[in-house]
């Protein structure tokens, strides 16, 4: 199996300190921010941006997580699990959510999170920041804030690890065809 | 978030499916018929799943696309208020279609076998089928017998799953792990379909069960462990003996019928062999939890004030019952019950 | 009954000659090398439907499965619609049997008027009718004075009554044997002691009357215990069993036959009296190979598949039994349970000797010179698989479906003509 390291935990931090700066920025302050991170990876990212702004801004945000269990299409990428679990979201009518996700790849699974909040509430505005975008959309769904963007095949795997699921930070591609993974 | 331009699609698009993380449940079941071969873990995943549908419940607006054109149907042979609407409801809020069908309304009256009638529903779409009826077995011949997938409501005197199920989530929520909890069910077991299916899956989560009835109202060979492959009870007549540190107490409804049946001399001897009432309760934990299945005979098989007591989770129990059956449906559907439609090999997508 | 290697020459239908070697003059030859040559097998206990519900079988059909069976004589149980309570009736389904049978076809006369158990029916004129015995089987006999004065008046003919011994109050509302698989299934059960108590009060009264009385298809190790002694007392009982209780247990009806721990509420497998436990399955294996137990008697029941395809409370009771009889009693032999020697019996001298019938018909269940050409090839070790759809009985029920059975019936010669030749591999 073909692995590419692609970022370390040092370049996690950095990419996480620029979003976070990049969001205040965009949105001219903190007011009315709020995070909501994708289980299960979006989650401690989610965690991690509202934990920066709150060291430059000194402003303690809220952070809620979203669970699309129940909103799925069966072709999203998470597959077919049948483990869901409670989402917990603070108010989000009339703020300004910030949906937060480890990977951006076909877009299904923001697009059934739009759909998700929609149920909570009606927004102010939706952004969208995720730590890798690898391409290959299928639905018309960009992301806002980016931390880096990797180009990928198809058959690659894309491996997110954060210390808070997974003990460590890293971010590999490994090529899924000559690993003879099962997709 | 700014919509970009779509991307060029081929055929050859397919996003692969990621392998599940280790250490996920699974679920493989077609049809829910009754607890008594679920594992510790199957259990455990329906109610962890019921409390991700409590939570879609606790919202303003309760309604997930989940089971979005999917239909359901509720094929009652027996009469039902509560079973049936706790059903509807866990249909509607998953955004099924949900179609309520009454034996006596419809052409089962006029002679239509079982058979034919779950044949003709699901010819007509039914994606899951959840069926009463008054004989035992029922839903297995109609499970034999359909693509669609069947969900027991209850079946003559043989399960009910769903309500053992949203028993157990009580239960859990109440006292946490049920192994090495003594839990007794007192009264009719003979006739109780909601208490077999208990103590299936109690039993099956290492809890203590104890079974408090007439000798006559006991089933045959249940307590006798070296008989068959009956789940592991102990069965114990004096229900003052039985309650002693009881963490949970179940009553069950004794019905007029079992007077005629010879099965006890009547509801005044009854009452006073095996009421669940507050003297009787002192005699178990003081945390003790009163669950019933519902409807209850206040002042037959429990006390007026101990069903409406502080100990009394009756309530619960009803509320727990439409997010058991929100997850049972949904779980029961992961499965791709019905062949799937061709998919189009024009461009759109899915 | 000698054993031995021999041929058999059959002229005009009955017994020629049987010597070593014979030399072959007829119209044809059956090579029977590696086969058994039993008399044809004789069933006290046919459920042939005819009159009054061919959809379920008729006589045509029904001999036709006997045959298949290995059977050249069967009785014709009385619970046709109308029942076989006069004279007329029975000469009916003689006229039928005569142009139509397969095999021998001897009535059995029904006890009460309608089969109602209350008052007697022309059991004389029944008798010279050519009826064989009295029974009015599918329901036991209720009332113990009436039991007493049909088993008085049988007796004046020599001929017994054969009960079916449930007691009503407690079978009610039961469709299959309590135990606990009735508690696993949830559906009422009927206890062991509902046979136990009918067959005791039976035994007394033919005590009590110096009479003969035949009980039908005994289940259970009380009611077999309790015939053992009433025979080492000099009462005059006979008993039959079926093949299925000599080898399945209630555990079909929840599990199926040769299956695995999935729930099926099997409703092929209900039948009456029910599939009782395994000790007493063991009991009435013993009964048979010690001699308490007359015979086999099939207890053929057969139903239309719509009776059979629907919820268990609601579904009839009874197994089409002919086809698979000696199959399925094989299954005891070749565990060396039952000797094969002791099972042929039980099939040919023992119903004969049950019900006396070689005072109707001379010489049947032997092989001997001057009697009937009944006779059944048999290949004990053949291994077939059980399919009901090509059952010759109209009823497919059997419980048996797609089980493998050791033990075939290779032809079936009734009356000198060939009445079945199997299609399964034999010899």
């Amino acid at each position: 199996m073909r692995e590419a390291n692609i970022m370390s935990a040092d370049d996690i931090r950095r990419a996480i300190t620029r979003i976070a700066h990049e969001i205040v920025e965009n949105n001219r302050g903190t007011g009315d921010l709020v995070f909501v991170g994708m289980l299960t990876r979006g989650a401690p990212l989610a965690r991690r941006i509202a934990a920066a702004i709150r060291e430059f801004e000194g402003v303690e945000l809220p952070v809620g997580t979203l669970d699309i269990g129940l909103y799925r299409d069966d072709l999203t990428r998470r597959g077919p699990s049948v483990n869901i679990q409670p989402s917990d979201l603070p108010d989000i009518a009339g703020r300004r959510v910030v949906l937060c996700d480890d990977v951006l790849y076909t877009g299904r699974t923001v697009r059934a999170a739009l759909d998700a909040l929609t149920d909570y509430g009606r927004p102010h505005r939706i952004q969208l920041a995720v730590l890798v975008d690898r391409g290959h959309r299928e639905l018309p769904i960009r992301a806002d804030f980016v931390g880096k963007n990797i180009p990928t095949s198809r058959s690659d795997d894309v491996q997110v690890r954060l210390s808070e699921t997974d003990g460590e930070d890293y971010v590999r591609v490994a090529a899924l065809e000559e690993a003879g993974v099962m997709p | 978030m700014t919509i970009g331009p779509l991307e060029p699609r081929t055929l050859a698009d397919t996003p692969p499916l990621a392998v599940p993380a280790t250490g996920e449940s699974s679920w493989s079941r077609r049809h829910l018929l009754d607890l008594d071969d679920f594992s510790a873990d199957e259990l455990d995943l329906v109610l962890r799943t019921a409390d991700t549908m409590k939570e879609v419940l606790s919202r303003e607006v309760p309604r997930v696309p989940a089971l979005r054109g999917k239909t359901v149907v509720t094929l009652f042979y027996e009469n039902s208020t509560r079973t049936r609407a706790s059903f509807e409801l866990a249909g509607k809020v998953l955004g099924a279609d949900v179609i309520n069908v009454s034996a006596s309304g419809s052409s089962v009256t006029k002679g239509e076998s079982l058979i034919d009638t779950v044949q003709t529903l699901q010819a007509i779409g039914a994606d899951v089928l959840v069926m009463r009826h008054h004989r035992s077995g029922a839903p297995y011949l109609a499970a034999r017998h359909a693509h669609c997938s069947v969900v027991n409501a209850g079946d003559g005197l043989h399960a009910h799953p769903t309500q053992a199920l949203l028993d157990l989530l009580t239960i859990r929520n109440a006292v946490g792990d049920v192994r090495g909890k003594r839990i007794v069910i007192v009264g009719d077991v003979l006739h109780s379909r909601v208490a077999r299916s208990n103590i299936w899956s109690l039993t099956a989560l290492g809890a203590e069960v104890v079974v408090s009835a007439p000798p006559t109202l006991v089933p045959k060979d249940l307590g006798r462990t070296a008989e068959g492959n009956l789940p592991p009870v102990r069965i114990e007549i004096d229900l003052d003996r039985a309650i002693e540190g009881a963490d949970v107490v179940m009553a069950l409804r004794m019905q007029h019928e079992r007077m005629q049946g010879a099965f006890v001399p009547g509801t005044r001897e009854y009452s006073k062999l095996y009421q669940v009432n507050a003297e009787r309760m002192a005699r178990a934990r003081p945390a003790a939890l009163v669950l019933h299945p519902g409807p209850m005979n206040e002042g037959v098989e429990i006390s007026h004030e101990v069903a409406h007591g502080l100990q009394s989770r009756v309530e619960e129990q009803v509320t727990n019952g439409v997010a058991i059956r929100m997850a049972v449906l949904w779980l029961i559907t992961r499965t791709g019950g019905r062949p799937p439609q061709p998919a189009s090999t024009a461009g759109g997508s899915l | 009954m000698s054993d031995r290697i021999a041929d058999v020459s059959i002229e005009g239908g009955r017994v020629a000659a049987v010597a070593p070697r014979l030399e072959a003059r007829g119209s044809a030859e059956i090579d029977a090398r590696g086969l058994i040559a039993a008399p044809g097998f004789v069933d006290l206990h046919t459920h042939l439907r005819d009159p009054g519900l061919e959809y379920k079988e008729d006589i045509e059909s029904g001999t036709r499965a006997a045959a298949r069976g290995g059977f050249t004589t069967i009785c014709a149980m009385p619970n046709t619609e109308p029942a076989m309570d006069t004279r007329s009736v029975v000469e009916y389904v003689l006229r039928e049997a005569a142009s139509r049978a397969h095999v021998r076809v001897l009535p059995i006369g029904a006890v009460s008027k309608g089969r109602a158990g209350c008052e007697l029916a022309e059991l004389g004129d029944l008798a010279a009718t050519g009826c064989v015995a009295f029974s009015d089987d599918g329901a036991p006999v209720r009332d113990a004075t009436l039991m007493r004065r049909a088993l008085e008046y049988a007796g004046g003919f020599g001929l017994p009554v054969i009960d079916h011994c449930e007691d009503p109050a407690l079978a009610q509302d039961a469709v299959m044997n309590e135990s606990w698989v009735s508690t696993r299934l949830g559906l009422r059960g009927a206890p062991p002691a509902g046979e136990e108590t009918a067959v005791a009060r039976d035994i007394a009264l033919a005590e009590a009357t110096g009479t003969h009385v035949h009980i039908a298809h005994v289940s259970t190790r009380g009611a077999i215990e309790a015939i053992r002694r009433a025979k080492e007392r000099g009462v005059r009982v006979t008993a039959e069993v079926t093949p299925h209780h000599l080898v399945l247990t209630d555990e079909a009806v929840a599990f199926g036959v040769d299956a695995g721990h999935e729930l099926i509420f099997d409703t092929n497998a209900k039948v009456n009296p029910p599939l009782r436990s395994q000790d007493d399955v063991d009991a009435c294996v013993a009964g048979l190979a010690d001699g308490t137990i007359d015979c086999i008697a099939t207890d053929h029941a057969p139903h239309a598949e719509v009776e059979k395809l629907c919820e268990f409370d609601d579904a009839a009771f009874g197994i089409s039994g002919l086809e698979t009889a000696f199959g399925l009693c094989m299954r005891n032999v070749h565990a060396g349970r039952l000797p094969l020697a002791r099972l042929i019996e039980a099939l040919t001298t023992g119903p004969v000797g049950a019900l006396r019938l070689d005072r109707h018909v001379p010489g049947i269940g032997t092989i001997a010179v001057g009697a009937h050409a009944d006779i059944v090839l048999l290949d004990p070790d053949a291994e077939w698989v059980v399919e009901p759809a090509r059952f010759a009985s109209k009823g497919k029920n059997t419980p048996l479906a797609g089980v493998t059975l050791r033990g075939a019936v290779a032809a079936t010669i009734a009356g000198g003509r060939i009445v079945h030749r199997s299609e399964v591999p034999v010899g």
